[in-house]
């Protein structure tokens, strides 16, 4: 069905990376010529999701995607990481629950920032975690 | 065996020193094509090859006399002056903005005119000739790399200052008017510099005795969950010392993510623009903004009321 076009993969290994995630998803959707607003959603949202996978995960990937299906033009993004995983999908995505120092809002707030959102985790393998926004 | 190929290599580099520098200098000039020397005065890139291989023809012999011939270890006493000379090369490269590349290619680059001395003298016997020239490319391939590592580590340096530079630049804290200051922040807040940015607002709270701070965040590209609880903190412990704080440079696209992500700001007053903070700062402290006489006459309207 989507057809991906072009795809880049970054590593996530020190906050630096983080911030590199979030320039490259920038460009990525400055290009597929999203308005500012939606621009400005999904690079929140890929930064929520590169600080987690490194502050939880302990530092994975993130694969950048082109994605075209038929007029629609949109962007992919999969985080993946080899750390703990998360025992209770449902829980971590409650407003406010934490087992670190954040706010508790990040991964909720990611997925309300973009069209479709999966999160896929076994303890003791990792975690993935995609999400796509569409023009 | 060994003994007898590294003092014949000794040798060579001793008794055709002066050839062989005539032979790499040409061979450098030929390879940069005049890309890279430009930056290189000729003259310049000729005493540098002739003091390495000077430095290089010592460190070699040292190593032959000392019975140590088979060694290929440049990490020895013995390479001090060379590695120190390469070290020097090689920031001095890195300042004049050469790639790590080229820098190392200044080493790489001896080998042809070396091995072609080797060969010559080896007289068609391929197995002294091999042992040489395995000797002579071990030594070469360990002093290019150093030149890499050394290239690299200056370059770090200049980055970690370059932080440290952009951590004091980027952190302001401006008097807008008695008892109201103002920090523009600009750029990506990480952990480090909103430490940095929350002590020196605060110390000057402090000096200043002001009543009111306003952060205006019209330069910070991404407002996420961590720089939201970055500022809320700001917020609060400046609130602990009786100050009061606005955050301006809310934009449109940040306004509707952070009601996307969930992010509670409703506990401090916030505002568009740095004029409508200012503004709202100097009601708040009893003051106020009205166009006086002088505007009228400058602006030519008649008389001044």
């Amino acid at each position: 069905m989507a057809d991906p076009s072009g795809s880049e993969t970054l590593p996530i290994r020190t906050s630096t990376d983080v911030v590199q995630v979030r320039q490259a998803v920038r460009r990525a959707v400055t290009q597929l010529g999203f308005s500012l607003v939606d621009q400005t959603k999904m690079v929140t949202a890929a930064s929520e999701l590169a600080r987690n996978t490194l502050e939880y995960g302990g530092g994975g990937t993130v694969r950048l995607e082109t994605l075209q299906e038929g007029a629609r033009r949109g962007l992919r993004l999969t985080f993946e990481d080899q750390g703990p995983g998360i025992p209770d999908v449902e829980r971590a995505l409650t407003d406010g629950y934490t087992t670190g120092s954040g706010m508790g809002l990040g991964l909720g707030g990611a997925r309300r920032l973009v069209n479709e959102f999966a999160v896929t985790s076994e303890v003791g393998v990792g975690t993935r975690v995609v999400i796509a926004r569409w023009k | 065996m060994a003994q007898n190929g590294a003092g014949r290599f000794a040798d060579v580099l001793a008794k055709h020193e002066a050839q062989i520098l005539e032979d790499w200098v040409a061979d450098q000039r030929r390879a940069g094509g005049g890309r890279s020397l430009g930056r290189l005065s000729e003259a310049q890139m000729r005493e540098e090859a002739a003091e390495f291989l000077r430095l290089l023809r010592q460190a070699v012999q040292q190593q032959a006399a000392a019975g140590a011939g088979g060694e290929t270890d440049t990490d020895g006493p013995g390479w001090d002056a060379v590695r120190e000379f390469l070290a020097g090369l090689s920031r001095s490269r890195a300042r004049q903005g050469f790639s790590p590349t080229e820098t190392a290619a200044f080493v790489f680059s001896l080998k042809q005119a070396l091995f072609a001395h080797l060969a010559r003298e080896a007289g068609g016997d391929a197995d002294v000739l091999f042992a040489e020239v395995w000797q002579a490319t071990t030594l070469l391939d360990q002093l290019g790399l150093y030149t890499t590592t050394v290239f690299q580590k200056s370059r770090e340096e200049v980055i970690a200052r370059q932080q440290e530079e952009l951590m004091e630049l980027s952190t302001p804290v401006v008097k807008l008017w008695d008892g109201i200051l103002a920090v523009p922040l600009i750029g990506t807040l990480d952990s480090a510099r909103t430490q940095v940015v929350m002590e020196s607002l605060l110390q000057a709270i402090v000096d200043t005795g002001s009543a009111i701070a306003i952060i205006d965040i019209t330069g910070v590209p991404t407002v996420d969950t961590l720089v939201s609880q970055h500022l809320l903190k700001t917020v609060a412990a400046a609130r602990l010392m009786g100050a009061e704080c606005i955050i301006s440079g809310i934009r449109p696209q940040i306004a509707q993510t952070i009601v996307h992500l969930g992010v509670d700001l409703s506990q401090v007053s916030t505002k568009a623009s740095l004029a409508d903070a200012f503004l709202l700062a100097l009601q708040k402290t009893g003051r106020g903004i009205t166009r006086g006489a002088g505007a009228g006459v400058t602006s030519g309207a008649g008389p001044a009321a």
